[in-house]
């Protein structure tokens, strides 16, 4: 067993998302271990990208913000490299196909590997163009995740039966963002899910309150949040390391009791 | 073809969100597009209310100015809306109809294809909603003012360069969020699958009847068919039926901008590298780590850092030649013909009269070069004043 799959042994798993770079490189590296402090069971690391088509303002913002001060590939890399020996838990690295197939597949899997990333989240790669990442990612042990929607309906069985580590539930249409309202998509998709395959389910897009995290976290197996904790970022900047971390305690605790 | 490809490149590289209605587009595509009533009402409002066949003119002053070969010029600037945009807004309207959608959403650069949508949607009595980039909505103002009138809502851009690129990302995000009563209706060859191919089969008509007409006027091919090339919709559709005519040439022309060697231009086969970006596997401008590069040109229409999977397919395998036209080029060619010929291009277009400019003189007599004027320029002329240091008021 992988140490993705070991992170949902645990109990439901909460998944941060925080765009890498934003504001700076040292912020980054010390919110990462702020959200493994405050509980955290994975951590998506957003490689930004200057056009994130399935982001919403918020991660679209941040990605401008972390370019404009200078992130790159590379230097994320850098960053995991140090901060993965550091953290139990496992790291994700989120892109766009792009800055992974320009960097050069096999060239891009083999650096996340060695520097400590456990799996990949490709929003504009779906599950029938995956597999020339596909290939590289196993042959060394990375986690290609797959996303799947409520539009997904009839390919929802496929992409359940044929995928590995976790599957990343989308909660509605458009795109990442806080939401008010929560659909029943998810609740219906992740029973869809179950009828096929005992893949975890983490549902993702829209989650910012205790109370939406309590409620999906009655039915998923574990819960994404990403626009809602870089909005803090956004707000406070370098000084986000203490707000950011006592949400995630917050979002935590509201999942476990 | 399997998914769309055009050798490697192509695809449907979109979020998963999307998946369900490309997917809906290109069954719906295939099943229409050979449909004897759809076939028949496209064609008719074609003819009846865009205007086609458009006239291919023998440019007899310019020809002799030039000296060399014969030049025709395929008037698409003469179409309904002024430009070859409603081909195929007219074939993706009448297909979102069939497929039960009620609203359109387009992204625009020039405010060509936003002109073209809103048209559609106006009569076919649909609604539309047209994103277009901060930046061109001042560089073009009369196509908002247009889209307007015709009952379009026109959503002002202001993420990333605030141009054609970001408009597709904002109309990409409107789709992923509402596709029950919307269809995408995408401006060119470009996009994932089935766009590439459904645009340039609505686009084709232009190269068939540059063929059937010339074939008339003067019963041979042409030696060469020139056309701008952003996304590469007119291009493609000049091409098309001519790809296995290897006598003939087929010359594209991007935008370079203040030079393809400086900062700021748009030659993405010039300049660009392989990669994956707006749903399709082409060549793109972009950095080292896969960025997409900021690019620029005076033209609007040309201003987008890729290009359809086609066009890179027929670049690596040399049928098409791609050349790379500066600002100031254009517009020379612009003021040109319209001082030549009394016809004003759009300054897109102007970048294949640019390339012609220099290569028809180099042609014998009896060799014949189409030079596809992909629309007019009414909607540039504030600009090229300003360009050249002229202050309009109206």
């Amino acid at each position: 067993m992988n140490k993705i799959q070991q992170a949902f042994i645990k109990g439901k798993a909460f998944i941060p998302y925080i765009t890498g770079g934003d504001p700076d490189m040292e912020t980054t590296e010390k919110l990462i271990y702020a959200l493994a402090e405050a509980g955290a069971d994975i951590i998506e690391i957003g490689i930004p990208f200057s056009d994130p088509i399935a982001e919403g303002p918020v991660i679209e913002a941040a990605s401008a913000r972390a370019l404009e001060a200078g992130c790159t590939t590379d230097k994320l890399f850098e960053l995991v490299s140090r901060v993965s020996s550091r953290v139990d838990i496992p790291l994700l690295f989120m892109t766009y196909y792009n800055p992974v197939f320009v960097y050069g597949l096999s060239r891009f899997t083999d650096m996340c590997s060695q520097v400590g990333i456990d799996g990949l989240i490709v929003p504009d790669l779906p599950f029938e163009e995956r597999e020339e990442l596909l290939k590289p990612c196993q042959s060394c042990g990375l986690e290609l995740i797959s996303l799947i929607a409520p539009t997904s309906v009839e390919r929802i069985n496929n992409i359940a039966s044929n995928s590995s580590g976790f599957l990343y539930c989308v909660s509605s249409l458009g795109v990442t963002g806080v939401r008010t309202s929560l659909h029943d998509y998810a609740a219906n998709m992740i029973s869809q899910v179950k009828e096929v395959s005992d893949i975890p389910c983490a549902v993702g897009f829209g989650i910012s309150t205790p109370q939406q995290a309590k409620e999906i976290a009655t039915f998923a197996d574990g819960v994404i949040v990403g626009s809602a904790i870089v909005s803090i970022i956004e707000e406070h900047g370098r000084d986000s390391i203490s707000p950011v971390s006592s949400y995630v305690s917050t979002m935590v605790e509201a999942m476990r009791t | 073809m399997e998914n769309g490809r055009f050798g490697i490149y192509g695809g449907q590289y979109i979020p998963e969100t999307l998946m369900s209605a490309i997917r809906e587009l290109a069954l719906s595509y295939e099943r229409w597009r050979r449909d004897p009533d759809f076939i028949e009402e496209l064609d008719s409002l074609l003819k009846n209310y865009a205007g086609r066949p458009s006239l291919l003119y023998f440019a007899e002053k310019m020809t002799n100015d030039l000296g060399g070969g014969k030049v025709y010029l395929k008037r698409e600037d003469l179409n309904h809306t002024g430009s070859h945009k409603i081909n195929n807004v007219l074939g993706q309207a009448l297909l979102a109809q069939r497929m039960g959608k009620t609203r359109l959403i387009a992204e625009t650069g020039a405010g060509q294809h936003g002109v073209a949508t809103a048209t559609a949607a106006a009569l076919l009595g649909m609604d539309c909603e047209v994103f277009m980039g901060e930046e061109d909505m001042e560089r073009q103002a009369l196509n908002v003012y247009r889209m307007r009138l015709m009952g379009a809502i026109v959503t002002s851009v202001t993420s990333g360069t605030k141009t054609l690129k970001d408009a597709v990302n904002a109309t990409m995000r409107e789709w992923a969020g509402r596709m029950d009563d919307t269809h995408y209706c995408l401006g060119s060859v470009m996009g994932p699958h089935p766009f590439p191919t459904m645009v340039r089969d609505f686009q084709a008509v232009i190269g068939k009847e540059i063929k059937e007409q010339l074939l008339s006027m003067e019963n041979k091919l042409p030696n060469a068919i020139i056309a701008c090339v952003g996304g590469g919709s007119n291009a493609i559709g000049s091409f098309y039926e001519f790809i296995d005519d290897s006598s003939v040439a087929l010359i594209g022309c991007e935008a370079a901008g203040k030079g393809a060697d400086t900062e700021e231009n748009a030659a993405t086969i010039t300049n660009g590298s392989v990669g994956v970006f707006h749903g399709m596997k082409s060549y793109f401008c972009q950095d080292e780590f896969g960025q997409i590069a900021p690019v620029y040109s005076i033209s609007a229409g040309l201003d987008y850092p890729g290009i359809g999977p086609e066009h890179a397919m027929l670049f690596d395998n040399g049928r098409v030649r791609y050349e790379a036209i500066t600002d100031d080029e254009a517009v020379d060619a612009f003021e040109y013909l319209s001082r030549t010929e009394g016809i004003i291009p759009a300054i897109e277009s102007a970048h294949a009269l640019a390339y012609a400019m220099e290569y028809v003189p180099s042609l014998e007599k009896d060799q014949i070069v189409v030079i596809t004027l992909s629309g007019r320029g009414d909607k540039d002329v504030a600009a090229i004043a300003r360009y050249k240091g002229v202050m309009l008021s109206e």
